[in-house]
């Protein structure tokens, strides 16, 4: 716009319009980028351990008012820098983050961890690019092939928070058993699947803190849409295993003890056994849909939601798999017989 | 006494009923679902036929599609008598009609998955003897792209070895059995560029005697490798047969429940 045309407006307007313009260039000035991330995302970490802080999520779904701030993040502050395990879903939270995380500490971020590749664990990952983002090559090789569309789908759900976001690939291979020291902390990697195909786990040795990413799930319903069910168990029984004072889930509050690994199998196990009952009933996928949860499950955040979601991700082969019984039972020369 | 009982009965539902449209009074019921293509998808299925929104028809499916090749539907009518065809559309759908049902000595009910290419009302619409069109429906909420997309099988040349292969099995349900079956096809809508539509456009359920219980016309929109849950007034095996629009036949005998 030429300053002719400006006076044009001026003119036509009167004084009101050259205030409100006024007050605009002010404002934009005044350095307003930064405050929009600050304006959709009000993160308050939370310190459950020496030097380390948690941003936990709205335990809902994605929603144009949680602007998809729906997953645990978390930051560990070190002499070497700040190491943060998971980027949130979108630039504005990365960079909601970085603010949040310069009130605590002048250290500057060194290193972040990818848990996973689902949209609100590292769409945050375009306010990191300065530094090293590492991931397991599964969840890197799911970031380059899907990001996009997963970005895409959740400008869908959340809307104009996502601006800005691009689907930033791990630039850093780890691998399960790597180790790395940051200042006084010894981090271990650890490379499990379940969940999805490649879900890493961060210990902090120092602290005695596993950020076990979606691996865990507490009060809240755990997800499924890239879940291997048999995997998972086995992962949640490992871990079980595992010697921690804090685990920090994917969703829900955090846990002294491994109750969310805990209730995330015994949740899986009900859900599968549901399905095959309700498969051996011969019930359709839509009727399987409706059914109602028993109280323990039903009092999750998100359900009936994750569970409607779960019935699509996990029911099809499920109800498959009760028609090829029946053959088996049957007689195996009738199965498959086109002419 | 009875039969006037009965009449008093029926003139009473008849009354309770909502507005019926007839040949001579052309008028379409509002949408409870409020579809901008509901006057549409009245002219194009119900002509003059008389078509009422009724209760008892019930369309479950999910509120949002999770999956946009894998949309689950049920359609049941309990209650609702002498139902001879069963239509299923999507208002919003590229290709509006999904399937029709034609349950012969079978309950007026019927499970599938179909594609969905947007936000859209599925709607039932059973005509029952009377000539009546009985419609029930839901609105799903989707990101889309199903009608439109390739199918899985259009990138992997193995299908063609398994085509019309099926899978089936029957559960007792007191004197009556429920079916449910999948057959093993591509169901390309004709809309992924270079693919042309290849569905199975015809399936048909019979008793041993060869007498028919049920049919089933898929269109387009059908999931791929469909799977269909259907309920007979029979409690003795029954084959399949079907067809595609390629003219593929395939047909498969189903043994009565095992246990």
């Amino acid at each position: 716009m030429s300053a002719v045309d400006r006076c044009g407006l001026f003119r036509r307007c009167g004084a009101l319009f050259a205030l409100a313009l006024a007050l605009a260039l002010a404002l934009s000035i005044g350095g307003i980028g930064s405050s929009w991330a600050a304006g959709y995302y009000d993160l308050q970490p939370q310190k459950i351990a020496d030097d380390t802080y948690v941003f936990i999520g709205a335990m809902e779904n994605f929603s144009f008012d949680n602007h998809g701030a729906i997953s645990n993040t978390a930051f560990i502050v070190t002499e070497d820098g700040v190491v943060v395990i998971d980027t949130g879903p979108s630039r504005l939270y990365g960079e909601a983050m970085r603010l949040a995380i310069g009130k605590v500490t002048d250290q500057p971020v060194a290193q972040v961890y990818i848990t996973h590749a689902h949209p609100d664990h590292f769409l945050g990952n375009n306010a990191f690019d300065d530094v090293p983002i590492g991931a397991l090559q599964g969840t890197i090789d799911a970031a380059r092939q899907i990001g996009g569309d997963l970005a895409t789908n959740l400008y869908n759900l959340v809307g104009a928070a996502m601006r800005g976001t691009n689907a930033v690939v791990p630039t850093q291979v780890v691998k399960d058993g790597d180790s790395a020291t940051f200042g006084t902390h010894k981090l271990q990697l650890i490379g499990v699947a379940g969940h999805t195909a490649a879900d890493l786990m961060v210990y902090d040795a120092t602290t005695g803190v596993l950020f076990a990413g979606d691996i865990a799930f507490h009060d809240r319903a755990p997800t499924t849409p890239n879940a291997d069910i048999d995997i998972w168990q086995k992962t949640l029984a490992a871990t079980e295993k595992r010697d921690f004072k804090w685990l920090v889930p994917g969703h829900g509050p955090v846990s002294e003890n491994s109750e969310p690994l805990k209730q995330t199998s015994d949740y899986l196990t009900w859900l599968i056994t549901h399905f095959q009952d309700a498969a051996a009933k011969g019930d359709s996928q839509a009727e399987v849909l409706f059914d109602p949860l028993p109280p323990r499950w039903s009092r999750l955040a998100v359900e009936p939601g994750e569970y409607r979601r779960s019935v699509s991700h996990l029911y099809p082969a499920i109800e498959r798999q009760s028609l090829i019984d029946a053959h088996a039972e049957i007689d195996p020369k009738a199965a498959g017989q086109g002419s | 006494m009875m039969n006037r009982i009965r009449t008093v009965l029926l003139a009473a539902a008849l009354l309770a009923a909502p507005v019926v449209a007839s040949a001579a009074n052309t008028e379409v019921p509002e949408d409870p679902l409020q579809s901008s293509q509901w006057r549409y998808m009245a002219a194009k299925f119900f002509r003059n036929e008389p078509v009422v929104f009724d209760e008892r028809v019930k369309v479950e499916a999910p509120a949002y599609a999770e999956d946009s090749l894998n949309t689950p539907v049920q359609i049941s009518a309990s209650g609702l008598e002498g139902v001879e065809h069963v239509l299923v559309f999507a208002d919003m759908s590229p290709i509006v009609r999904v399937l029709d049902y034609y349950p012969v000595k079978a309950d007026p009910s019927i499970g599938f998955a179909f594609k969905i290419q947007q936000a859209t009302p599925i709607r039932a619409a059973m005509k029952t003897a009377d000539g009546t069109w009985h419609v029930g429906g839901a609105w799903i909420d989707a990101q889309g792209g199903g009608c439109t997309a390739p199918s899985v099988a259009s990138a992997n040349p193995m299908w063609e070895t398994r085509l019309g292969e099926t899978e089936a099995r029957l559960w007792s349900t007191g004197a009556d059995q429920r079916l449910k079956f999948r057959v093993i096809h591509p169901m390309d809508t004709g809309l992924a560029a270079g693919i042309p539509a290849f569905y199975i456009s015809e399936l048909t359920i019979a008793d041993a005697d060869g007498q028919t219980l049920a049919r089933i016309t898929p269109h387009e929109p059908v999931s791929e490798n469909p799977v269909f849950t259907v309920d007979l007034d029979v409690d003795k095996p029954v084959t399949l047969s079907g067809r595609d629009n390629n003219g593929n036949r395939f047909s498969a005998p189903v043994q009565g429940p095992s246990s």
